[in-house]
C-alpha cells in the first residue's frame, strides 16, 4: 500500500436499476494535489463522489483512506474520515450569520460564545484565503461568498479531503477565477482536493491530475504534462461511428424561416445571464439541434421561445411576426408546441386522467363552449391522438401517472403534435426513455419535420443531435458557441464547442 | 416513491389505484379507532367511554329534537366547508374562515338594521350579496401579497381572524348595541323580513337549501367550466398551469375572494337564519372545524354535506355530553383525532408501505 496517498478507491462499481454508474473506477488523491474528475452528465462522476462522502455504498470496490481500508456506513462515517462535501446547492441557514453556519453543530457546549468563534471562524479564514466576514448574516452574501462558508465549513471541521461537485456552475467568470485560485492555496501537504467538472477550461487552468469518466467507466487519468482540449474532448464524448444522416431523412428544398432569434438575451432565476446574444434561425420543415451540457442555457432558451421567460434584449420573430416577451397563451395560440424537459409536473399533470391532459393545451379555445368545458370534443380527440399516434393505454380514467415513461413522453409528443404546428420546441425528448422509445419518439419526430414543422431539439444526446438535426448549433455558458451544417458536424467538434469558450472560425458557419 | 430516511428500512410508494374496499373500509375503520383514542382520554379523566358515546349518541339521534339540532349545526359548517374547499384545492391556505363568516355577518346585520322593515324579497338577496362582498374583501386582503409576494396566507388569513372578530365585538359593545339590550353585547333583533324562511315550526332553515345548490353548483363549476380546469391544473402543479398560459396570480385573487365571499355568506346565513341579529361570539368557531369538514370531504363538495352533518351531529352530541357534567373540550379532542384518523388512514388507502433491505435502494445516477 502507498503510505503517501490520501485517499485511494479501488475498482469501485456501482449499480442502479437499469444502469452501471461506476464500473470498476479507480481513483487516487495525493496531499497537496487538485485532482479533478471530468465527464459529462450521467458519466457518474456524482455518483462516485457520493459514494465517497457515505450517501451510497458501493456494490463492489475498496476504498482506503491513507492507506487504511475503510467501509462507509453512512456520511457520518465519511466526516469522520475527514472528508468533506460542498455539493451544489448550498447547505446554509440564510437568517444565521457566516460564523453560525461554519460552526453549526460542531459545539458540545450549551453556550456559544459569539465572539470566540467569530475570531476563529475570522483566522481561519485569513489563513486560507476565503475572505468572508463571520458576522455577516448568510442572506447578504453573495453566492461566491456562500461557497467560501461551505468550503470553510469543512475546514473547520478538519477536512483533509475537499470534494467540491461542479463549484463554478453557480459562479461568475471573476468568482471562479478567485475560487482556483483559493484552492490552489487550501491545497496544502495534508490537504487534497476533488472537483467535479464537465469544463475543460478549468482541468487546464486549475487542475494537478484529471480522471476522465465516460458513462461510468474511468477512461483515463492524466498528469498536468499531458493536457489538452482536443484529447479531453475526444474522452469524454467517445468516438463512436455516426450513421449517416441520410438514413431516414430525405433532404427538402429549405423552406421560410420560421423561427428567427435575434440577439436574444434572458435571465436565470438568481438574475444572472444566461443567454447572451443568441441569434439563429430555424426553417419549414427543418430540425435545428442544440447541443450543449446541460445547464448551459437551454432550458431558458426552451422557456424565453415560449413566452415562459422573460426576454430582456433582442427579439423573436415567428413566420415574421414579433412575438417577443407575448404570454404563454399567446404564444400557444400561435401553433407552437412545446415538450418541456420535466414531463410529468410541467409538461402533464401526473394526478390527472388522460383526457384532462389532454385538454391541457386547448382548455381554452379547442375544448371550450363558452365558459364550460366540451369533454365530448376532448373524449373523441383523446381516441384520435390515441389512434394517430399509436399509443396503447390501459385505463383512460387513471391518473397519467401510472404510464409508463415512454408512453407519458408519446402521449404528450402525440398532444403537441397533434395540431401540426408551426414550431416545435422539444427539449430533452429521449431522457430516461428505453431504446424501443427513444425509436418511436425519434419516427415522431422525423415524421412531424416532413409534415413541415420546424424543430428546435434541445437534447444532451449527440447522437440523438447528430441523428436527427439539419443543423446543431451548440450552447456554450449561454451563448451559441457554433453552428454546424450537418455535413461537416461531427462528434469531436460539437464536443470542443460544448467545452471550451473559444471558437475556431473555420467550423463556424 | 419516496425514501424517507437512510436508517429506516421502509418505503412508502404510491398505489397504483387504490381498491373500492379499502376507501370504505379504511375510513370506516379509522372512525372507529379515533373513538378508542378518545376513550383513553376519557378512562383517564376518570369518565365512562360506553356512557359518554351513548350520551352522545342518544342527544344526536335519539330525539327529533337532536336530529333537527344537527342539521341546524350542519348549516354553517356545509357552507364555510365548501368555501374553504375551492381555495384548499389550490392549495391556497385560506384560515381565515371564522373571520370571512363574522365580516360577512356584519355586513348583513348592517343591511338589515339600516333597512328594516323592508320587504324579505329585497332584504335578503341584499343581505346575501352584503355578506359575500365584505367575506371576498377580507379575503382580498391577505391575497394580494400572497398572489404578489408570495406571503404565506396561512399566517395573514388567521391573524385577521382575530382583527374580525374583534372589530365585530367593538361593534355590538359599542355603535351598534341595542339601546334596549339592557346592555348585553347585541345588537336589535332584525325585523321579521330579515329572517330566513324556517322549514316548519323547525329552526332548520333555508340556509341548508342554499348549501346543497351550492355544493352542487361547485361540483360542477370545478368539474365542468373552464375556470375550475385551471383550479385543478394550479392546484396540481404551478408548473403545468404557467406551461399552459394560465394566469396565477389573478387565479390566486378570484380563488381567494371566492373563497372568502362564501365564508361571508355563510355570516350572513347564521345571523338572519339563527341569531336573529349580531352578536359578539355567535360563531364558536365555524371557520375552524369548517376547515377539517372540507379535508375530511376531500375537497369534494358533494362529500362535504356528509362531513358537515358528521361533525354537526359531534356539535350537538358535545352539547348533550356537557349536560352530563363533561367538559366539552372532550369533544373537541374527539374532533381532532378524528381528523387524525381519518386524514392518516387515508395514507394507507393511497399509499403502500413496505419494508425493504436498504442495500437495494437507490435513486438513479445524480
Amino acid at each position: 500500500m502507498n503510505q503517501t496517498l490520501l485517499l485511494e478507491m479501488k475498482q469501485i462499481t456501482k449499480r442502479f436499476p437499469g444502469i452501471l454508474a461506476n464500473d470498476r473506477i479507480n481513483f487516487t488523491l495525493h496531499p497537496g494535489e487538485i485532482h479533478m474528475l471530468l465527464g459529462e452528465n450521467g458519466s457518474g462522476k456524482s455518483t462516485l463522489m457520493n459514494i465517497l462522502s457515505g450517501i451510497y455504498k458501493p456494490d463492489g470496490g475498496e476504498i482506503f483512506i491513507k492507506g487504511r481500508k475503510t467501509i462507509f456506513k453512512s456520511p457520518r462515517d465519511s466526516i469522520k474520515a475527514r472528508i468533506g462535501m460542498v455539493h451544489q446547492h448550498f447547505k446554509l441557514i440564510d437568517t444565521f450569520s457566516a460564523a453560525e453556519n461554519i460552526v453549526l453543530g460542531t459545539h458540545k457546549n450549551f453556550k456559544l460564545n459569539k465572539n470566540d468563534i467569530e475570531k476563529k471562524v475570522y483566522d481561519l479564514a485569513k489563513e486560507n484565503g476565503l475572505e468572508v466576514s463571520p458576522r455577516a448574516k448568510l442572506w447578504q452574501l453573495s453566492v461566491g461568498e456562500k461557497q467560501r462558508v461551505e468550503i470553510l465549513k469543512l475546514l473547520y471541521r478538519g477536512a483533509e479531503i475537499l470534494v467540491l461537485d461542479e463549484p463554478t456552475a453557480v459562479l461568475t467568470p471573476g468568482e471562479s477565477r478567485d475560487l482556483f485560485s483559493n484552492l490552489k492555496k487550501m491545497a496544502r501537504e495534508d490537504r487534497g482536493i476533488i472537483v467535479i467538472t464537465h469544463k475543460l477550461h478549468e482541468v487546464i487552468e486549475a487542475a494537478d491530475r484529471v480522471t476522465v469518466l465516460r458513462s461510468g467507466k474511468s477512461m483515463a487519468t492524466l498528469e498536468q504534462k499531458d493536457f489538452s482540449q482536443e484529447y479531453f474532448a475526444r474522452l469524454m464524448v467517445g468516438r463512436k461511428d455516426i450513421f449517416s444522416f441520410s438514413e431516414n431523412i430525405t433532404l427538402e428544398p429549405p423552406g421560410e424561416k420560421i423561427l428567427e432569434l435575434n440577439n436574444v438575451q434572458a435571465l436565470n432565476e438568481n438574475g444572472r445571464l444566461s443567454l447572451k446574444d443568441i441569434s439563429f434561425n430555424i426553417r419549414k420543415g427543418e430540425i435545428f439541434g442544440v447541443a450543449g451540457i446541460a445547464g448551459n442555457g437551454q432550458r431558458e432558451l426552451a422557456e424565453t421561445i415560449t413566452g415562459l421567460r422573460k426576454c430582456t434584449s433582442g427579439n423573436i420573430h415567428l413566420k415574421g411576426e414579433n412575438i417577443t416577451n407575448m404570454s404563454p397563451s399567446e404564444i400557444n395560440a400561435k401553433d407552437v408546441g412545446h415538450v418541456p424537459e420535466d414531463r410529468v409536473g410541467t409538461g402533464l399533470v401526473p394526478g390527472l386522467d388522460i383526457i384532462n391532459n389532454i385538454m391541457l393545451k386547448g382548455y381554452k379555445n379547442s375544448f371550450s363552449r363558452g365558459i364550460f368545458l366540451n369533454y365530448k370534443k376532448a373524449f373523441s380527440k383523446t381516441g384520435e391522438i390515441l389512434n394517430e399516434f399509436d399509443i396503447k393505454l390501459g385505463d383512460p380514467s387513471g391518473p397519467v401517472s401510472l404510464l409508463s415513461g415512454g408512453n407519458l413522453q408519446r402521449l404528450l409528443l402525440a398532444r403537441e403534435m397533434s395540431s401540426n404546428p408551426a414550431l416545435l420546441v422539444a427539449v430533452y425528448p429521449i431522457r430516461g426513455l428505453d431504446v424501443g422509445a427513444i425509436e418511436s419518439v425519434h419516427r415522431l419526430l422525423l415524421e412531424q419535420r416532413s409534415n413541415g414543422t420546424a424543430i428546435l431539439l434541445i437534447s444532451e444526446d449527440l447522437e440523438e443531435i447528430l441523428k436527427l438535426s439539419d443543423r446543431i448549433g451548440v450552447l456554450y455558458e449561454g451563448t451559441i458557441n457554433g453552428i454546424l451544417e450537418k455535413q461537416n458536424a461531427d462528434l469531436e467538434k460539437i464536443a470542443l464547442l460544448m467545452t471550451r469558450v473559444k471558437n475556431t472560425g473555420e467550423i463556424n458557419s | 416513491m419516496t425514501n424517507y430516511s437512510n436508517k429506516i428500512p421502509i418505503t412508502i410508494e404510491k398505489k397504483l389505484t387504490p381498491s373500492p374496499l379499502t376507501s370504505i373500509l379504511v375510513p370506516l375503520f379509522s372512525i372507529i379507532l379515533s373513538l378508542l383514542f378518545g376513550s383513553i382520554f376519557f378512562i383517564i379523566t376518570g369518565n365512562d367511554p360506553v356512557e359518554i358515546y351513548s350520551v352522545m349518541f342518544s342527544g344526536v339521534f335519539g330525539s327529533a329534537y337532536g336530529i333537527i339540532e344537527t342539521i341546524v349545526k350542519s348549516i354553517p359548517l356545509l357552507l364555510a366547508g365548501l368555501g374553504l374547499s375551492i381555495a384548499f384545492r389550490m392549495q391556497l391556505f385560506n384560515i381565515g374562515g371564522e373571520g370571512q363568516i363574522y365580516m360577512g355577518a356584519a355586513a348583513a346585520t348592517w343591511i338589515a338594521l339600516n333597512l328594516a322593515g323592508q320587504p324579505a324579497w329585497l332584504l335578503l338577496p341584499l343581505m346575501m350579496l352584503a355578506g359575500g362582498v365584505a367575506g371576498g374583501i377580507w379575503a382580498l386582503i391577505p391575497a394580494i401579497p400572497r398572489a404578489y409576494l408570495g406571503v404565506n396566507e396561512i399566517i395573514t388569513t388567521l391573524m385577521l381572524n382575530y382583527v374580525a372578530i374583534y372589530w365585530i365585538d367593538y361593534l355590538v359593545h359599542g355603535p351598534w348595541k341595542d339601546p334596549d339590550g339592557y346592555n348585553f353585547p347585541i345588537t336589535s333583533t332584525f325585523s321579521n323580513t330579515a329572517h330566513l324562511p324556517v322549514i316548519g315550526d323547525t329552526r332548520i332553515h333555508a340556509g341548508i337549501i342554499i348549501g346543497i345548490i351550492l355544493a352542487v353548483i361547485l361540483h360542477f363549476f370545478i368539474q365542468q367550466t373552464k375556470f375550475g380546469y385551471e383550479i385543478r391544473i394550479i392546484g396540481q402543479s404551478q408548473n403545468a398551469a404557467r406551461y399552459a398560459g394560465m394566469n396565477i396570480v389573478r387565479k390566486i385573487i378570484i380563488v381567494m375572494v371566492l373563497s372568502g365571499a362564501v365564508c361571508g355568506l355563510t355570516g350572513m346565513v347564521e345571523v338572519s337564519g339563527i341569531v336573529h341579529r349580531l352578536q359578539s361570539g355567535f360563531s364558536p368557531g365555524y371557520g375552524y372545524t369548517a376547515i377539517i369538514v372540507a379535508w375530511l370531504g376531500r375537497l369534494n363538495p358533494l362529500a362535504i354535506i356528509i362531513t358537515a352533518v358528521l361533525f354537526g351531529g359531534l356539535q350537538v352530541g358535545g352539547y348533550a355530553v356537557q349536560m352530563q357534567n363533561i367538559p366539552v373540550s372532550m369533544v373537541m379532542m374527539l374532533q381532532g383525532s378524528l381528523l387524525f384518523f381519518v386524514l392518516g388512514g387515508e395514507i394507507l388507502t393511497r399509499y403502500r408501505i413496505t419494508l425493504k433491505n436498504r442495500s437495494s435502494q437507490g435513486d438513479g445516477i445524480s
